[in-house]
């Protein structure tokens, strides 16, 4: 569960109708919940916090984080940081896309799988790094994609079973 | 900030927290064992190696430690059987759990080849046999002063902060009720912000300090956006109470009440550990009203970045935190005199603030003894590439680089060439191999054209390519530009865009292309200092030093791309030219049949050969052939 900020006596500022600066992590909650922002909850929030709708789009679209598509039940984040970039992640991402058949910014037509690209995940001692989900997997090879897919798929499968 | 009298803390209230948390912590005092979950740990397989042990060991107190900073020997772990040194384990499989076991159960003895190091304590036997921790390379010629705690404390534990000295230089401080000249004090032991700037720290509080202002704020940059920079983040990981103890110690020096940590939330361990923490100070009257019964109050508040580099300049990270797009605004007015909310505002990287325990607890003197002339104290680096020992590395200022690389990361492996070193990140300049003797200090690397940065050094060999380096990182610059002014959101472009006619295109080129071509590169230098000239804020300034940098040493390796147009790393796919070895292609046929364009032909049972004008370059025939008959050049 996310916290709002609480006002303090801070400023006169934060106590008046200005809610402005609960919008980030508002957008941040919504995110966690729904696992992306679709209109219909930019538009409440817009309601909410007394700011236009084209004000929330502007803040939203500007911050990498946000998505506004579903993202899969298994997101991938590949690093592409200096000392990922050195150690191979560009043939880890070459992998993946030939894998899944998608690109970064997609899920895959069975909702299973997204992938996106990132700046620094900030493990670069175990370079190249990709995460999935919240498991991180380091030390990659592009041979080894294939088979780490395939695990996820069987993950899958026996979650339908169960 | 307005002068009131100080209302002194009580020493022993202090003195009675400690003491119960030494009597907790000593009360389970039986077999001992450390499993490092840092995020690097995490992403090597820790998770199973804490629960194996746990469910091996259910007499034991099996808990979990950050990053001990060997990243390459992930996953780590130590065992300590009551009255022994630790006994350090790497590379751990889940195999060897069973062995591990054994051994810190004393039914089996650990032999020198299987273990790491051991790292002794005040009052425990030592292993026979095994080498001391500071005997290791890694760690020899590391000065462990701010990453103390990382790999050996339980970050989860507050006990364990305070039975190693913990909130012992804040409660000396309040205690003292020494307000008044702390920011002095910090300027004269030559502190420098950690985040890149190399600012003084002390100096930059006194701006705050000296406003009339009631709502000074401090917030502490934790958005770590420098790809291949993660000290902050193994410094929150393992030692939260250290950065909230430099926080409290930075409020009090400014005058500041409300606090903030802006943390990216890439890093979610390292959040999670910053709110456990502050739960915990909080509970301890460490955090909030009248710390310690003093008249200093201070509060903590999360706010996580929303995946913007550019918010990790001081002036776009408190847009952010207003709720608005990151983008910078112009200065003055500085932060200091006007910034969050409009209020004087001082914001401090993750490794300053934590260095200020270090620094009171050893004294102003003891602290400016440490480093060079203009940098003192110690410097943590984040080691990583082609080197044998990536991690994290803590020197004392003033060391030459050849030390990090060579004596603590091992050199390159497998036999390789060094080639450069890249420092400090997107902003930063590399230094190449023949001037490894330079010394990490603030004004060495600033006159050699480079930058300390936050810290993040980069290893690359010969089969790196500097142009690629540079395309890398103008990628990513004109990617996470903010847009705001013109010569930094259309000149990367255009750097970006002349970097890539340089590193692709060979093949199909008519005239008109190769003309544009050589026309970009003449442009280079010229577009590099008008966007660092005129740029609103550092993202763009230092925007073309990546290129420039690369540009000075190896000029020869963007001749070759630009009129050759050859790659002599073998790494931009579109210059290297395939073609099959005579003497060693058996004419299986394979290589033809996955060739995507049909440029490969040849009889079955003879040799094949590659037609340049069809070839795409994919590499796919090379990935094929078993007898290692593609060449590329």
């Amino acid at each position: 569960m996310c916290a709002t900020y609480q006002s303090s006596s801070l400023s006169a500022e934060l106590t008046t109708a200005s809610r402005r600066h609960e919008l980030i992590p508002r957008l941040q909650c919504l995110q966690e919940e729904a696992g992306y922002l679709s209109r219909e909850v930019l538009e409440q929030l817009a309601f909410e916090l007394e700011l236009p709708l084209s004000k929330i789009y502007g803040v939203a679209t500007f911050y990498n984080q946000f998505r506004f598509q579903p993202k899969g039940r298994f997101p991938i984040a590949v690093c592409r940081g200096t000392a990922c970039h050195v150690k191979g992640s560009a043939a880890v991402l070459q992998a993946l896309r030939r894998e899944l058949k998608i690109e970064p910014g997609e899920t895959t037509r069975d909702g299973l799988f997204s992938l996106e690209v990132v700046a620094c995940i900030g493990a670069c001692g175990l370079a190249p790094v990709i995460a999935i989900g919240d498991e991180f997997h380091g030390g990659l090879k592009g041979e080894e994609v294939p088979a780490l897919i395939r695990s996820y798929r069987k993950l899958a499968g026996e979650e339908v079973a169960a | 900030m307005k002068t009131t009298q100080v209302h002194c803390a009580d020493p022993a209230t202090f003195a009675h927290l400690r003491e119960a948390a030494s009597a907790r912590s000593h009360a389970g005092k039986g077999l001992k064992v450390r499993v490092g979950t840092g995020t690097c740990g995490l992403s090597a397989g820790a998770r199973a190696c804490l629960d194996g042990l746990r469910e091996r060991m259910p007499e034991a107190d099996v808990r979990e430690t950050g990053c001990i900073g060997l990243c390459s020997s992930e996953p780590m772990l130590d065992v300590q059987p009551p009255g022994k040194a630790r006994l350090f384990f790497g590379r751990v499989q889940p195999d060897q759990l069973d062995r591990i076991t054994a051994i810190a159960r004393g039914t089996e003895q650990p032999s020198a080849a299987e273990v790491l190091f051991q790292q002794p304590g005040e009052v425990s036997e030592a292993w026979p046999g095994i080498p001391l921790m500071s005997e290791h390379p890694f760690f020899k010629h590391q000065q462990r002063q701010v990453l103390l705690g990382c790999g050996t404390l339980d970050p989860g534990s507050l006990d364990e902060a305070l039975e190693a000295g913990g909130w012992a230089a804040l409660a000396d401080l309040l205690a003292s009720g020494r307000q008044q000249d702390l920011c002095e004090r910090v300027e004269q032991a030559g502190l420098r912000g950690r985040g890149g700037g190399g600012f003084p720290t002390g100096r930059k509080w006194r701006f705050a300090r000296d406003t009339e202002s009631t709502e000074t704020c401090l917030i502490c940059n934790a958005d770590e956006g420098d790809p291949g920079a993660f000290m902050d983040r193994a410094l929150i990981e393992g030692d939260p109470h250290r950065l909230l103890e430099g926080m409290a110690i930075a409020a009090f020096a400014i005058g500041a009440r409300e606090t903030w940590i802006y943390i990216r939330a890439e890093y979610p361990l390292a959040i999670k550990r910053l709110e456990d923490a502050i739960v915990q100070a909080k509970a301890a009257g460490l955090i909030g009203d009248k710390v310690l019964g003093s008249s200093f109050s201070f509060d903590v508040h999360i706010k996580q970045g929303a995946g913007a580099f550019v918010c990790g300049e001081e002036t776009a990270l408190i847009q952010s935190i207003e709720g608005r797009r990151g983008m910078p605004r112009p200065r003055p007015p500085y932060p200091a005199s006007r910034g969050l909310f409009g209020h004087p505002t001082i914001i401090n990287n993750v490794e300053t603030l934590a260095n200020l325990p270090t620094l009171l607890g050893m004294g102003e003197q003891a602290f400016s003894a440490q480093g060079t002339e203009g940098s003192k104290g110690t410097k943590i680096f984040a080691l990583s590439g082609k080197v044998e020992r990536t991690g994290l590395v803590e020197v004392v200022m003033g060391k030459p680089v050849s030390l990090i690389v060579n004596e603590i990361g091992g050199g390159v492996p497998d036999g390789r060439k060094l080639k450069a070193i890249q420092i400090g990140g997107p902003s930063g300049g590399c230094i190449p191999a023949d001037h490894l003797d330079l010394p990490v200090d603030y004004e060495s690397l600033k006159n050699f054209g480079a930058m300390i940065g936050s810290g993040g050094l980069v290893v690359m060999d010969e089969e790196t390519c500097m142009v690629d380096v540079a395309r890398f990182f103008m990628e990513f610059i004109q990617r996470e530009s903010c847009g705001k002014c013109i010569p930094c959101r259309e000149g990367t472009k255009q750097l970006k865009a002349i970097l890539d006619s340089i590193c692709t295109g060979r093949r199909n080129e008519q005239g008109a292309e190769a003309l544009d071509r050589i026309q970009g590169v003449m442009q280079i230098e010229r577009l590099a200092r008008v966007i660092q000239d005129t740029s609103l804020c550092g993202l763009g300034q230092s925007a073309p030093n990546p290129v420039l940098s690369t540009l000075k040493w190896f000029r020869e390796e963007y001749e070759a791309h630009i009129f050759a147009r050859r790659c002599p790393a073998r790494v931009c796919t579109d210059l290297l030219v395939y073609t099959i070895a005579e003497d060693a292609c058996n004419g299986c046929t394979a290589c033809a049949r996955i060739c995507p364009t049909g440029a490969i032909s040849g009889e079955r049972k003879s040799v094949h050969a590659i037609d340049q004008e069809r070839c795409t370059g994919c590499g796919e025939c090379l990935r094929i052939c078993r007898k290692h008959a593609v060449e590329v050049n």
